[in-house]
């Protein structure tokens, strides 16, 4: 056989988002993170004998709404099914899902495209199932501990179609999907409290090939970042495995960031007979043309459409307008500050270039942004107003970001305004003329660099209070 | 006074007009089962606190807090309903420390009535069986012939009843659990429309077809304890709002004029003549009273066991999966794994018949078998509903046997399972199509045994089916006899 | 249909029970008389049928989403065989 020499990676992706719902989806026991072992739980979550689901009506309000977001069609006769698998973090030993009927079907996201253009990822279901448990390794005891506080909660599942060629675009279309979740409300999308979690379904092929390689499922990623290693690190493995004559076996991988590697998780006994069947305790959904028709009318402005009217109404570039639009939170940010009457295109500078340093820097979310919204318009409105300097403006709102104070106080209490009076600032001039006498002869030979260092020197006595084009202008009339 | 001829509806009249206390009324009924359940072993557990509760009625019933016709009256429960801090065993080993934390809908419904529950009630390994052979705590025996069977799965309850341990009983029925044993002890039994009364807390065996009902010595009882637990649960998404029963429509009614429908194929081969002779007797008795009877052909019967254990089975397969040594009931002491300890806590904890219907229930649901029979199943179901529509566009009701002969002998069936299951053939259907019915006493067979006579009807017809059943009552006296030994 | 001895381990190991050795045989014989008999559906016609999970034809009953408070940790782990700190313990069971 002719060696192959290049490859194509083919992944299909599984994204569970637990829903922002206030109660689980079986029963009124509160869905809130956290909490102490056991104590977010009744007999109907724990599974005890005898016990019934009563459904949140909320659940498929939720699953409705993401449907639409996503351009899917949604079923009007859905039913939940059962999966039965043996775990100690599924009370019931059964999953409540949908297997036959469920909630949305046929949608897209589109996204860019690796190379440039646009390209579609087909969504092939939504459907609403219950979360499991949590289960906790006990080094003392060399057993497992269960926690059912997580159990029950709402999620939905978003198949995609295997239409990921990258990690890039998996990573976009990740974006951009939860931009559209949180942006509807449905979910709070925070990966680290694992609301939103990818699996990977990924095969890989030779480059023209139109049959699908076999593939492993990969879970346990939690971070963007993860996700593009353990693609790129399975796709490797797989490359390699079949360059060396060997066959990709189908089974699930749990991917370990720390180690940078995926390892096969032990294959279950019953080789994943779920023994699927309708689920009896739970009579069907049926959804009327005018509830998906209201819902529809009540969805807000999704990120696409904010994005087409950022760039053409409010003039921000293409690559601004997809940036901020690509958070709730930023979004927020942004509009905020524009309905406050500051300049969308100066409130979008700050954004892309202060903002997204400061998250960049200290690691965080944009949901994590801990300040009022208000305090960026505060300070863009002092520099529009010359009471601080473009400079000083970015030194405040450095606390802004990290410890929320209020820009317009603190600019006060550590007298950062900058010097108006024209008469302080050329007195704190000629002192520096006078101190680098060297410079001056220097500037007036010729050399342009010796004025910066006049200028910098200056700025520097005036602690940067003073607005740098008077400086210069000054300057140059003492300096002849 | 004496008590042991009274109805549940007598007893709690005359509390009700201080002939007699609800106290004595529970010091009776505990003086019954210290005589009798030894020999019959109709309950599981006796609770301890008897007779605070019936003094606790007692108090809000002379302060008219409660007027339910049953306050006061001394009843017990099948032992899959949870009941709070009791242990609900389900007859199995599995269950037998467990002491849930909640008790079913129906089981608080009953006591907001003033229930005295006396305690729980032996059955059938997680109401799998028609003998209450398959408890781990033993078999209970027919009053009628302690060598007999008492049928099941709700034997303790039957029992119970019939040997006056207390005057009346909540069962539950998957396929005929109430009205089989019923039929074979003696007493009358409803399984009401499915979905209403709320199955929240009883311990599912198929969760498609359970429904709870009462177990008494008359109709009238019946109608009595039903209306109490016929409610609409939120607790239950299948439960339904339903009018109720209508205890007084129940004693007034009159079957001149009504429509009776026989299914010939109920009288097809195995049926017991003796039973078959019972069940004609009854037909020409409610002629008599001006009912109009006639025969008409319903070919789907014999489908119906076929359908019904491939439903129940696959159900049940997963309704069980949940006992698994982790959360509560029965753990294998030594373990190697998580698999050995799944494995061994289920081996050890279910009994044969219960094994046998994971397994059953396994295969029909797994890959590859599906849709050749569950979902044939599921077909099948939808055409017995549709046979019975049809039917009930013609009749009020539909008459029968409830079994196709009267209590069998301890043992008999236990080792050949086709045979047992072979004899739920006329009850099944009922709870397929999610229709009530009631076992009615219409006679004895040739060796002294019981016979009881199926009325179904149409959804929702339980003033009907009850109603016909106390006008039938009124006439003959099949339900007012009581074992020798009693 | 024929109920091997290979799928009686199936179906043990699916629904995570195992039968005793000296009861095997019989439980093998007795699942092949049942199945045989509940073959006998496949002679009933139910073409175009629609498969009936609920007999009654009810749809859309749901609950607020409203919070009701939880039962005592104490009481979730009531009836548990084996209990440490508030957790349910089980057997190691992390790949």
């Amino acid at each position: 056989m002719a060696k192959t020499t290049s490859w194509e990676t083919v992944m299909g992706l599984e994204v569970h988002v637990e829903l922002a719902t206030k109660t689980k989806i079986f029963c009124s026991c509160t869905t809130e993170f956290g909490g102490d072992p056991n104590t977010h739980c009744c007999p109907v979550c724990t599974g005890m004998p005898g016990v019934l689901p009563s459904l949140n009506r909320q659940v498929v309000n939720y699953a409705v709404k993401a449907g639409l977001a996503t351009n899917c069609t949604i079923t009007q006769y859905n039913k939940f099914d059962r999966k039965n698998y043996f775990y100690p973090d599924l009370p019931k030993a059964y999953q409540v899902s949908q297997l036959y009927l469920p909630i949305c079907r046929n949608g897209g996201i589109e996204i860019e495209a690796e190379g440039g253009g646009k390209k579609i990822i087909g969504i092939h279901e939504i459907h609403m199932e219950e979360d499991a448990g949590k289960l906790v390794h006990d080094p003392w005891t060399d057993s497992t501990m269960v926690d059912y506080n997580r159990c029950g909660v709402p999620l939905i599942e978003i198949v995609s179609e295997p239409d990921f060629r990258s990690a890039n675009e998996v990573i976009r279309y990740l974006e951009k999907l939860k931009a559209i979740l949180q942006f509807i409300g449905v979910s709070d999308c925070k990966m680290q409290e694992g609301s939103l979690r990818a699996d990977i379904n990924l095969s890989v092929r030779p480059v023209g090939s139109d049959k699908f390689g076999t593939r492993t499922e990969m879970k346990n990623m939690n971070s963007f970042k993860a996700i593009a290693r353990a693609i790129n690190g399975e796709s490797k493995r797989q490359i390699e495995v079949l360059e060396e004559g060997g066959v990709v076996k189908q089974e699930t991988r749990r991917w370990d960031d720390n180690k940078d590697a995926s390892f096969a998780m032990r294959s279950k006994e019953d080789a994943q007979d779920y023994k699927y069947f309708p689920e009896p305790d739970l009579i069907p959904i049926e959804i009327s043309d005018e509830f998906i028709e209201n819902t529809r009318n009540s969805l807000p402005e999704l990120p696409e459409a904010k994005r087409q009217r950022y760039v053409s109404e409010l003039g921000l570039s293409e690559y601004d307008a997809a940036q901020i639009t690509s958070s709730k939170y930023l979004v927020a940010l942004f509009e905020e500050n524009l309905a406050a009457g500051y300049p969308a295109k100066e409130i979008a500078n700050w954004i892309m270039g202060e903002v997204m340093r400061m998250l960049s820097d200290s690691g965080k979310e944009p949901e994590e942004m801990g300040f009022e919204y208000k305090y960026l318009g505060a300070l863009i409105g002092m520099v529009q107003k010359n009471e601080i300097t473009r400079n000083t403006a970015k030194k405040v709102f450095k606390s802004v970001f990290e410890e929320g104070c209020d820009p317009v106080k603190y600019v006060e209490e550590n007298n950062l305004k900058t010097v108006t009076d024209t008469g302080a600032v050329k007195a704190a001039i000629e002192e520096v003329v006078a101190a680098n006498q060297k410079s001056v002869d220097e500037y007036k030979s010729g050399k342009e660099k010796a004025l910066q260092y006049l200028i910098g020197q200056s700025m520097r006595a005036l602690r940067g209070k003073a607005d740098p084009q008077t400086v210069t202008a000054i300057l140059k009339e003492i300096l002849g | 006074m004496n008590l042991k001829d009274m109805t549940a509806l007598e007893l709690g009249a005359a509390i009700k007009k201080g002939e007699i206390s609800a106290v004595e009324a529970a010091k009776f009924s505990l003086g019954q089962i210290d005589k009798y359940d030894e020999k019959f072993s109709c309950f599981v557990t006796v609770q301890d606190d008897v007779l605070a509760r019936a003094e606790e009625v007692q108090k809000k019933i002379s302060s008219g807090e409660l007027t339910s016709p049953l306050a006061g009256v001394p009843m017990g429960i099948k032992d899959n309903m949870c009941q709070k801090g009791i242990q609900t065993s389900c007859g199995s080993l599995m269950l037998k420390s467990f002491k849930p934390t909640y008790s079913a809908t129906a089981v608080e419904q009953i006591m907001n009535a003033g229930a005295v529950p006396l305690g729980k009630l032996n059955m059938d390994e997680f109401a799998m069986g028609s003998t209450t052979e398959t408890s781990y705590f033993g078999a209970t025996k027919n009053p009628w012939n302690v060598k007999c069977v008492p049928g099941g799965s709700s034997g303790g309850s039957a029992a119970a009843v019939a040997a006056n341990e207390c005057f009346y009983a909540l069962g539950s029925d998957t396929g005929g659990s109430i009205r089989q044993p019923a039929s074979f002890c003696g007493v009358t039994g409803i399984k009401p429309t499915y979905g209403s009364v709320s199955r929240f807390g009883l311990v599912a065996y198929a969760s498609s077809l359970d429904q709870i009902g009462p177990l008494a010595r008359s109709a009238a009882d019946c109608a009595a304890a039903l209306s109490e637990i016929m409610k609409k649960d939120v607790k239950d998404n299948t439960s339904v709002k339903t009018e109720g029963v209508d205890l007084n429509s129940v004693l007034n009614y009159d079957v001149n004029g009504m429509k009776i429908g026989i299914p010939t194929d109920f009288f097809g081969e195995g049926l017991d003549k003796d039973v078959a002779a019972a069940i004609e007797a009854a037909a020409k008795q409610l002629e008599a009273m001006g009912a109009t009877v006639e025969k008409f052909d319903m070919p789907i019967v014999k489908y119906a066991i076929p359908t019904y254990y491939i439903i129940a089975a696959a159900e049940a397969s997963s309704n069980l999966s949940r006992y698994d040594g982790i959360k509560y009931g029965y753990r294998a002491e030594d373990f190697e794994d998580l698999l050995d300890l799944y494995t061994k806590s289920r081996s050890e904890g279910f009994g044969m018949e219960v094994k046998r219907r994971i397994m059953l229930g396994c295969f029909v649901l797994s890959s590859g078998y599906y849709d050749a029979y569950y979902r044939k199943a599921l077909q099948a179901k939808a055409l017995i509903k549709g046979a019975f529509d049809k039917a009930f566009e013609k009749y009020d009701l539909i008459l029968g046997p409830v079994a196709p002969t009267t209590a069998l002998k301890i043992g008999e069936n236990l080792s050949d399972p086709l045979k047992m299951y072979l004899g739920d053939i006329y009850t099944v259907m009922i709870n397929l199509a999610g229709l009530p019915a009631a076992s009615v006493p219409c006679g004895f067979d040739s060796k002294g045994m019981p016979v009881g006579m199926h009325l179904i009807g149409n959804y929702f017809s339980e003033t009907k089916i009850l109603g016909a059943a106390h006008a039938y009552q009124q006439t003959t006296d099949w339900h007012k006899r009581t074992p020798s030994e009693i | 249909m024929v109920i091997t001895d290979e799928l009686v381990t199936y179906l043990e190991a699916l629904g995570r029970i195992k039968l005793p050795e000296e009861s095997r045989a019989k439980a093998q014989s007795d699942l092949q008389e049942i199945l045989q008999y509940i073959d006998t559906l496949s002679e009933l016609d139910t073409e175009g049928i629609e498969p009936m999970s609920h007999a009654l034809p009810l749809t859309n009953v749901m609950r607020e989403d409203e919070v009701a408070p939880s039962i005592p940790a104490e009481d979730v782990l009531a009836n548990a065989p084996a209990q440490k700190d508030n957790y349910f313990l089980v057997p190691r069971s992390f790949d």
